[in-house]
Order: structure tokens, then sequence, then C-alpha cells
């Protein structure tokens, strides 16, 4: 195996001062970097537009529905393009921008839509009746909404968020399209450059895995803190 | 700047965006049946009872699906060579990849699919004599295939979507077809913006396709 | 205390209310029967506008529910409702079911409302089961708990669609118990109910609905004891009720 593998690879110098190594573990910071900022602008826009798809109002629901599919259905490898090459060089004063930014908000708009179909869905899933309940009581429509719907939804989407905060990881790599040097750039680059595609990829894959790993057990931790007593599965 | 699509003629659809369209589909199409099939074994395999069959397919499914698909791709393109000893181009390495990954996927929708056909129901055609395989045959599968139907559907316009990946290893894709136009054209600002259109029309049209399909299947619940 | 004024809703096409008309008095218990599918969960529902009309105007305490002045939360704070299915919210427990709304809408503070709640859970029998959240509860809890969020918001007047119809036959009684109870006290209420042994000894007045029509609106004594006076449909629906 020795002879096959040739680990030490990772403590040759990239001939710009510093090791492959640590080039590796700086593209694994791009990497959840570009998840986390594209996670927090999905999750903050993907919940208000699942929102107002839910809402009584055909102009909000028209907007809703529209922003989803065109998130939806268009591959992010172009979603990328269209925010790095496009966008800049019709709205010229976009051209400062860094492409860090720009591939963030493709990421984030992408997945934002992904995340109002869980939303919508979560909340539909809910009966009517709790809905009338809130208002029978006196609430409004809003308070209805923030103390008595939402927490319910979230804790029914909580599996399928988990998937796509994993899955958001993963799409992260599309980024490399763009030459952020994130870990899928990092194995393109290093993999020429030392001709140890195999170490290298390993090493990549193996850092993909840990991350999404990671996000899967505080997704479990936080769904078993959350679970209601007397519910299925719930404590007693 | 200016926006002229004024390049963007019968031609330039001729030669160079018609060979990726017909790639993409070739690929979204051999990819889907071949991972179908596949993910049925394995998710047959991982429903029995037998570890030793069990673990492996469990093994295969998870670890391809917590890999980015551009990883895999790369993966792919390193080792078949590799393996085989001689290089076989971007094209019928995409083929593979995408077989085997998406086999990973369909896998997960398939035994979703027989997991939700209550229990009861086996319980039903045992009960009216029917054997372990007519009871898959005539009660499990037909309502396993019906209940998982729309989400088989929206995979499959992920996988569609999904095949531009095949950038990372170069192949000609609808993708590359219209980035090559913009290149010889000068014009890749106008290019993305059909390409982003086109693949919008094609995948708007399967998902609503899809989305009346689940509400016909719901009402037959 | 409830006008409701030849009131006309559909679906589509199809009509769920046609021109009922009736009222409901203080102090007064009235009983809302009839086959299902005859509107009266509707009608019950429009009293507090869970549901809206097309046509005719429903009063509740000088309050008109159609005008678009009108503040709608705020009323319905004064209307208590209770759901056939319980419709507490799963996530918060017997407690917070209790003060959520009395803080929210009448601006109660945390001390006022639990106070207030915990008498009113006493009132239900159910004090110990504060902590408890309704998915650790049995049906028949749940109901009372849910009568008691109600009467927590001191309503003027109590809706009970279907209240015992979601539970098993034996938790039945000790929620009709405490529905009797509070009639009994002079709440003013109105009662969607296949309980004909409630509605005739605890109402005043039965309205009997069919096809989205209100078909008869009569004394209680009279519903019961003259049989022969009786409309086609409310004979067929009281013979068949009471043969069971």
């Amino acid at each position: 195996m020795s002879s096959f593998f040739q680990w030490k690879i990772f403590l040759q110098d990239t001939g710009g001062g510093q090791t492959y190594l640590q080039w590796l573990i700086s593209a694994w910071g791009w990497t959840l970097a570009v998840s986390f900022c594209s996670w927090a602008i999905a999750i903050i826009v993907g919940v208000f537009i699942g929102i107002i798809r839910t809402l009584p109002n055909k102009f909000l629901l028209f907007i809703g529905n529209t922003w989803t599919e065109v998130f939806r259905n268009i591959p992010l490898i172009i979603q990328i393009f269209i925010w790095y090459h496009v966008i800049p060089s019709i709205f010229l004063s976009l051209r400062q921008v860094p492409p860090f930014i720009l591939v963030v908000i493709a990421l984030g708009f992408f997945t934002s839509a992904r995340i109002s179909e869980l939303v919508k869905a979560g909340m539909e899933s809910l009966s009517k009746g709790q809905l009338q309940a809130g208002l029978a009581l006196g609430l409004t429509r809003s308070q209805t909404y923030r103390y008595i719907l939402l927490p319910l939804a979230f804790r029914i989407i909580i599996p399928p968020l988990t998937s796509e905060s994993m899955n958001i990881i993963k799409n992260s790599s599309v980024a490399f399209a763009v030459s952020i040097s994130e870990l899928t750039m990092f194995a393109l680059q290093a993999g020429e450059e030392t001709s140890r595609n195999i170490e290298i990829f390993f090493a990549t894959t193996f850092l993909y895995f840990v991350s999404a790993f990671a996000v899967n057990r505080l997704a479990l931790y936080i769904e078993n803190r959350l679970k209601l007593p007397g519910a299925i599965g719930g404590a007693r | 700047m200016n926006l002229n699509f004024s390049f963007f003629t019968h031609d330039v659809i001729a030669n160079f965006i018609f060979k990726g369209l017909l790639f993409s589909i070739q690929l979204s199409l051999v990819a889907m049946t071949g991972g179908a099939l596949l993910g049925t074994l394995l998710a047959l395999l991982r429903l029995s009872s037998k570890r030793w069959l069990s673990i492996p397919a469990k093994l295969y499914v998870n670890t391809l699906r917590s890999i980015p698909l551009v990883m895999v791709i790369l993966w792919f393109y390193l080792l078949i060579p590799m393996l085989i000893k001689r290089s076989i181009g971007a094209e019928l390495s995409a083929f593979i990849t995408f077989t085997i990954f998406e086999a990973a996927y369909y896998s997960e929708i398939m035994r979703a699919g027989i997991l939700s056909v209550a229990p009861g129901q086996v319980n039903a055609g045992y009960a009216l004599g029917l054997t372990y395989w007519q009871c898959m045959k005539y009660v499990v599968l037909p309502q396993a295939i019906r209940n998982m139907l729309p989400v088989f559907a929206t995979q499959t316009i992920i996988l569609f979507q999904d095949t531009s990946l095949v950038y990372a290893i170069g192949a000609y894709d609808l993708l590359k077809g219209f980035e090559i136009a913009g290149k010889n054209y000068n014009r890749p600002v106008e290019t993305y913006l059909i390409a982003a259109l086109v693949y919008f029309i094609i995948c708007f049209f399967f998902s609503s396709l899809a989305k009346s399909l689940q509400k016909k299947i719901q009402i037959i619940r | 205390m409830i006008e409701i004024k030849n009131v006309s809703k559909w679906y589509g096409d199809f009509q769920v209310l046609n021109d009922c008309t009736s009222s409901i008095n203080k102090g007064e218990v009235v009983v809302v029967c009839g086959p299902s599918g005859s509107g009266k969960s509707t009608l019950i529902k429009t009293v507090n506008a869970l549901e809206t009309i097309q046509k005719g105007e429903i009063i509740v305490n000088g309050t008109s529910l159609t005008d678009p002045a009108t503040n709608l939360s705020k009323l319905r704070s004064t209307v208590g409702m209770v759901f056939q299915n319980f419709e507490l919210f799963p996530h918060l427990n017997v407690t917070e079911n209790l003060i959520l709304a009395q803080m929210k809408v009448l601006n109660r503070t945390q001390n006022e409302a639990l106070s207030r709640g915990l008498k009113m859970l006493e009132r239900v029998g159910l004090k110990d089961h504060k902590n408890k959240f309704p998915g650790q509860l049995s049906g028949g809890q749940q109901q009372r708990v849910a009568i008691a969020r109600a009467l927590s918001m001191d309503p003027i007047i109590m809706l009970f669609d279907e209240p015992t119809s979601a539970l098993d036959p034996e938790m039945v009684g000790e929620v009709l118990d405490v529905i009797v109870k509070l009639a009994k006290e002079g709440m003013t209420m109105m009662c969607v109910t296949h309980e004909m042994g409630f509605a005739k000894n605890v109402s005043h007045r039965v309205i009997f609905m069919d096809e989205g029509k209100i078909v008869e609106d009569t004394k209680t004594d009279e519903f019961f004891g003259d049989l022969g006076a009786r409309t086609p449909r409310a004979k067929d629906f009281l013979s068949k009720i009471i043969r069971h």
C-alpha cells in the first residue's frame, strides 16, 4: 500500500510558501464559508418565500411561485454562470462585487427555492383546525403563524431541511466552475500540479464526507431536542 | 452593455446546440433507465434480512449520496482508465458515472416506495393465499410504484439538470454547446441567458407534468 | 346576542348555507343538529367568521361581522370556540396553551393569565395535568383543556362544534359533564351535536338543519315532545337517532 499511496505529498511545498496540506485546509475553509453563507441566505429567503406561498393573497402567491419555479428549474452551474458572468456585465456597478459573494447569492437563491417548497409543504401538512383554533382565540393571522403554525411546521421539516443543508455542502463544489478556491477547485489544481490525483481526491472527498456528517449529527441533535412529549418517538 | 441576440440563428442551433442537447437527453435517459434498474436491485438488497446483502448495498448508497456529484464525476474519469488500462473519453465516462451515481438516489426512492405500502396489505395478500412473489407483484409493487412516481419524476428532472456538471470533464453536452457558440460569436453573456431559458423551459414543462401526475395520484388514494 | 340574518354561502357552485336566519339571546343554550353535510358546522363557524359568507349578515353583540371595519381578532377573542378535534397546540404544554392568547390578545401579564388559566383548568378538573403536553393526554382530557382554554378568554358566548364526536364512547361523559355545568351556570352557548340526550336535558332551543337550510327552530320541549308536529325530515332524523 505504502508504495501505491504517497501521502507525504501533502507535506510537500506548493511552491507558494505553503504545503499542500495547508492549501487543502484553506480550501476546506472556503467550502465551509460558501456553504454556511449560502445556507443563511437560503433559510431567510426560503422561509419568507415559503410563507408567502401559503397566504390568501394572489399577488404574493404569484411572486412566491415564480421565484420558486425559476430558481428550481435552472441548473445550478448555469445560475452560477449567470451571477458571475452575466449580471456584472449588464449591471456594471456590480463589477466590484467579489466572486465569493456572487457564488454565495447563486447557491443561496438556488437552495431557497427548495426550502420554500419544504416550508410550504410543512405548513400545508398541518391541519386547517390549528389555524382556525388560533384565529378563534382572537390571535391575528401573523400571531397564529408565529406562535403556532411555524413552530409546528419547523419541527416537521427538520429532516428534509437537514438533507437540504447537506446538499448545500455538496452543491458548493459547483463553485469550482468560476474558480472559487474551494475543495473541488483544490482537487483539480493540486491534482494536476502533483499528478497524485488519487491521494488528493481521497483527502478532498474525505473532508466533504466529514462536513456532511457533522451537519447530519448536529441536525439529529436539534431534532431530538425539539421532539414533543407524547408525539411518536417523543419523550414521555 | 447592450444585449444582442441576433447571432442566435438556425445555423447556431444546428451546429452547436443540437448536438449538445442530444447528448444531455441521451445521458439523462440512460442514467434514468440504468439507475432505476440498478436502484431497484439495491433497494431490494437493502430490504433483505440477510446482512451480507443489505450492508454492502447500504454502503454503496450512503457513500455515493454523501459525495458531491462533481467529485464523483472526477473520480470515475480518473479511475475507469486506470482500471481498464485505456482511456474512454469524457462522454462514455459520463454515461457510466451517472448510471452508477443515480442508482444510489433511485434506490432510496424505491425503498421508500416499498416501505410506504402498509404491512396490512401484505398480510391481506397472504390471507388470500398469495405467495411472497405474488404478493410483491400484484399487491406491493403496483402501490409502491404509484406512491413513488412523483418523487421519481422530480429526481429525474434533477438528473437532467445535473448532467450539466459534465462540464467538469469537458464532455459536449447542452451547456457546452451554448458555451462554444458563445465563444465563437463572442457573445457569452447572451448564450448563458439563452441556455438558462432553454433549461428552464424543459425542466418547467416536465415538473408541471409531474405535478399534475401527483394530483391525479392523490385522487386515486 | 347573536343575530344570523339571511345567511347564504357557496363553495364554488355548491350552496352550503341557504338563507339561514336565527338568533341567540343572552343565557340561552341552543343546540344545532341535522344529518352530516347539512351545513351545521359551517353555520357555527360563520358566527366567529372562520367561514366567510357571501350573502346576509351576522351580528355578534352589536358588531356586524360583514363590516370590513370590524376587528375580527378582537371580536373572536370574545367568542369562545371548541373544535371537534380539540386543536390544542401540540408544541405547547397545557399551561402554555391556556395563557398564549390571554397574553397576546388580551395583553394580560403572565401572572394574570396563569391565575385565570389555572382556575379554568381546575374547573374542568385537570389541574394536576398543567405541565403535560397535549400528546400525553387522553382525548377527553384534551377536549376539557380546550374548553378551559376558551373559557380563559372570558367569552360572552361559547361555540361548540361537535365537541364529543371525535371521542371514544367512554370519554363522552366527562366532556358533556363540563358543558352541562357551564350551561347550568348561565353561559350562553351554541352547540352542534348529535347527543340528543344532552339537547333534551340542557338546551332551550333546537335548530334542525338539512341541505344548508334551517328547517326547524323550535323550543326544546316542543322539538322532542310532539313528534307529530315535526317536519318529515326532522322526524326521519329523530327516528334514526332514537332507534339506535
